[in-house]
C-alpha cells in the first residue's frame, strides 16, 4: 500500500474546483449519463431487474390469456387494458428494485453527496428506469401479439406506449425515491403510485384502444394530448421537488 | 474550516440535537465520541448536507448550509459504516462512476493512484461484492478522497471490521489526515480515537458536553475524560 503523500501531492489537480474548467450544464449532463451508464452496466451484469420484470409481465399476460378465455373479437377490445395493466405492475416492480439497490448499500447517500444539482440524480434514474421498462415492453409486445393473435406493431400504438411509459416512469421514479426511505417501501410504492398515475394509464389505455380499433385520429388526439401534458407536468414537478424529497 | 452555531435538529416531536456549537480549525482531527443515540450520526449527516438543520448555522470552508450545499459537497469526503459502493460494479468502475459524478477530468490516472493507495490495484477489475468488508471499507475511503476533499467525515468507519482490517484502516486514516485535511470522525472505539485524533469532543444528550485537545488530555486518560463528560 502506498502513502497518499507519495502518490498524490496535496493540493492535486483532481479536485472539482481545480480540474479543467467545465460548464455547469456539462457537469449536469455528465452526472446524468454517469448514472445511466452505472445502472445499465450493473443491470446487464446481473439481469436482476429486467428478468424479474419480464417474468412477471409474461406471467400476467398468460394469466389474463387463460382467465379471460375470450373470442378473437373480444380479445382485441381488452388488449389495451391488459397491456397497460401488465406494464404498470411490472413497472412498479422495476421502480421499487431500482431505488432499493441505491438504498441498500447506502449508495443513495453517495449520489446525494455529489456536487451537482440533485435533479440530475432524478433524471439519471428516470432515464435508466425508462430504458428498463422499454426493454421489457419490447419483449412483451411480440409475445402478447402471438398469444392474443393481435397485431401490436403499429407506429401510433408504439408512440402511445412510449409516451405512457415516460409519464409512468417520471412519476414512479419520484415516488420510488420517496417510498424507499420508509420501512414499508415494498407496499408503499404501488399505494402511492397507482392513484397518481391513474390519469396517465387511463389516457394511455384510451389512446392505445383507439389505435387498435382503427378509430379516427380526431378521437385519439385528445388522450394523446393528455399523455403529452401529463408527461410534461410530471417531469417538471419531479424536477422541482426531488431535492426536498430525498433530503431528510 | 467547520463552524456550527446553536444547531438544533428535530424529527417530529423528538429533538436530537439541542443547540450544538462546534468549531474545527483547518488540519484538526476531531474525534466525536458519545453513547448510542447521542446524535453523532445525525450531526455528521447535517455536516454532509444529507440532512437539513431545523435551526442554527453551519458553515464549511466558508460556505453555508443548506444554501451553498453543492459548494460544500465539492470540498467534502464522507465515509460511513456502509460502503456507498455498487456490488455489481468493479472497484475501477465504481471509482470511474464517482469521478464522473464529481466532474473530475482525466480520472484514469487518479483511479490508479487511489487503488494503489488503498492496496487494491491487483483487484481493480473484480466485482465489489466479492470483496471482504475490510477491502470494501478501504475502497470506500478511496472513493471519498477521489476528488481531493479538504474536509473528511468518518461515521463509525470501524463497524464490522476485524482486527487486521481495522489496523489497515488506521494506516489509511493516518495518511489521509497527514495530508493536512480536516477530519471529523465519530467512533465508539476510544482506543482508536485516542490513537488518531488531535481533539476529542463528547456529544451527549444532543449537546457537546466536553471538549479537550490531545495536550489537555495528557493529565488524564480519554476513558476518564469520557466518563466524566457523560456523568456531568
Amino acid at each position: 500500500m502506498r502513502k497518499i503523500s507519495e502518490s498524490h501531492p496535496h493540493p492535486s489537480p483532481y479536485h472539482p474546483r481545480r480540474g479543467l474548467p467545465q460548464g455547469e450544464g456539462t457537469r449536469y449532463l455528465q452526472a446524468i449519463s454517469a448514472i445511466v451508464w452505472k445502472d445499465l452496466r450493473a443491470e446487464f451484469r446481473s439481469y436482476e431487474l429486467i428478468s424479474s420484470m419480464l417474468v412477471f409481465s409474461l406471467l400476467v399476460i398468460l394469466i389474463f390469456n387463460f382467465a379471460l378465455e375470450l373470442d378473437i373479437k373480444t380479445r382485441q377490445s381488452v388488449t389495451a387494458g391488459v397491456l397497460w395493466a401488465t406494464f404498470a405492475f411490472a413497472g412498479t416492480l422495476g421502480l421499487n428494485r431500482s431505488m432499493a439497490i441505491e438504498k441498500d448499500r447506502g449508495c443513495l447517500d453517495g449520489l446525494l453527496l455529489a456536487p451537482v444539482d440533485r435533479s440530475a440524480i432524478y433524471f439519471g434514474k428516470f432515464v435508466s428506469n425508462l430504458v428498463f421498462m422499454l426493454i421489457v415492453e419490447a419483449i412483451v409486445l411480440p409475445v402478447y401479439s402471438v398469444l392474443y393473435n393481435t397485431n401490436l406493431f403499429q407506429p401510433g400504438l408504439l408512440i402511445v406506449i412510449l409516451l405512457g411509459s415516460i409519464g409512468y416512469t417520471a412519476v414512479g421514479t419520484l415516488l420510488a425515491a420517496m417510498s424507499v426511505q420508509t420501512r414499508t417501501r415494498d407496499v408503499l410504492l404501488p399505494i402511492l403510485l397507482f392513484p397518481v398515475a391513474f390519469a396517465v394509464l387511463l389516457a394511455a389505455v384510451k389512446a392505445s384502444g383507439g389505435f387498435l380499433d382503427g378509430s379516427d385520429f380526431a378521437e385519439i388526439a385528445f388522450p394523446i394530448n393528455l399523455l403529452i401534458a401529463y408527461d410534461i407536468i410530471f417531469i417538471s414537478v419531479s424536477f422541482m421537488v426531488f431535492d426536498n424529497i430525498v433530503e431528510e | 474550516m467547520i463552524t456550527v452555531k446553536k444547531l438544533v435538529k428535530r424529527f417530529g416531536l423528538k429533538t436530537v440535537l439541542r443547540g450544538v456549537d462546534f468549531d474545527v480549525q483547518p488540519g484538526e482531527f476531531v474525534a466525536l465520541l458519545g453513547p448510542n443515540g447521542a446524535g453523532k450520526t445525525t450531526f455528521l449527516r447535517i455536516l454532509a448536507s444529507l440532512s437539513r438543520p431545523s435551526l442554527g448555522e453551519v458553515t464549511i470552508a466558508g460556505y453555508k448550509l443548506p444554501g451553498e450545499a453543492a459548494q460544500v459537497r465539492a470540498r467534502l469526503g464522507v465515509v460511513s459504516h456502509l460502503p456507498l459502493l455498487y456490488g455489481d460494479l468493479s472497484a475501477e468502475e465504481n471509482l470511474r462512476f464517482y469521478a464522473r459524478m464529481y466532474g473530475i477530468t482525466n480520472y484514469q490516472l487518479r483511479i490508479t493512484e487511489i487503488l494503489e493507495m488503498v492496496g487494491l490495484e491487483s483487484r481493480r477489475r473484480d466485482l465489489v461484492r466479492t470483496y471482504s468488508r475490510g477491502m470494501q471499507q478501504r475502497l470506500a475511503i478511496g472513493r471519498a478522497v477521489l476528488h481531493d476533499p479538504d474536509v473528511m467525515l468518518f461515521d463509525e468507519p470501524y463497524t464490522g471490521l476485524d482486527q487486521d482490517a481495522s489496523t489497515m484502516l488506521d494506516d489509511v486514516l493516518k495518511t489521509v489526515a497527514a495530508q493536512g485535511r480536516t477530519v471529523v470522525m465519530t467512533s465508539h472505539d476510544l482506543a482508536r480515537a485516542e490513537n488518531l485524533a488531535t481533539r476529542f469532543d463528547i456529544l451527549s444528550r444532543g449537546v457537546i458536553a466536553a471538549s479537550a485537545s490531545r495536550k489537555q488530555l495528557k493529565k488524564t486518560d480519554l476513558l476518564t475524560f469520557y466518563k466524566q463528560a457523560l456523568a456531568g
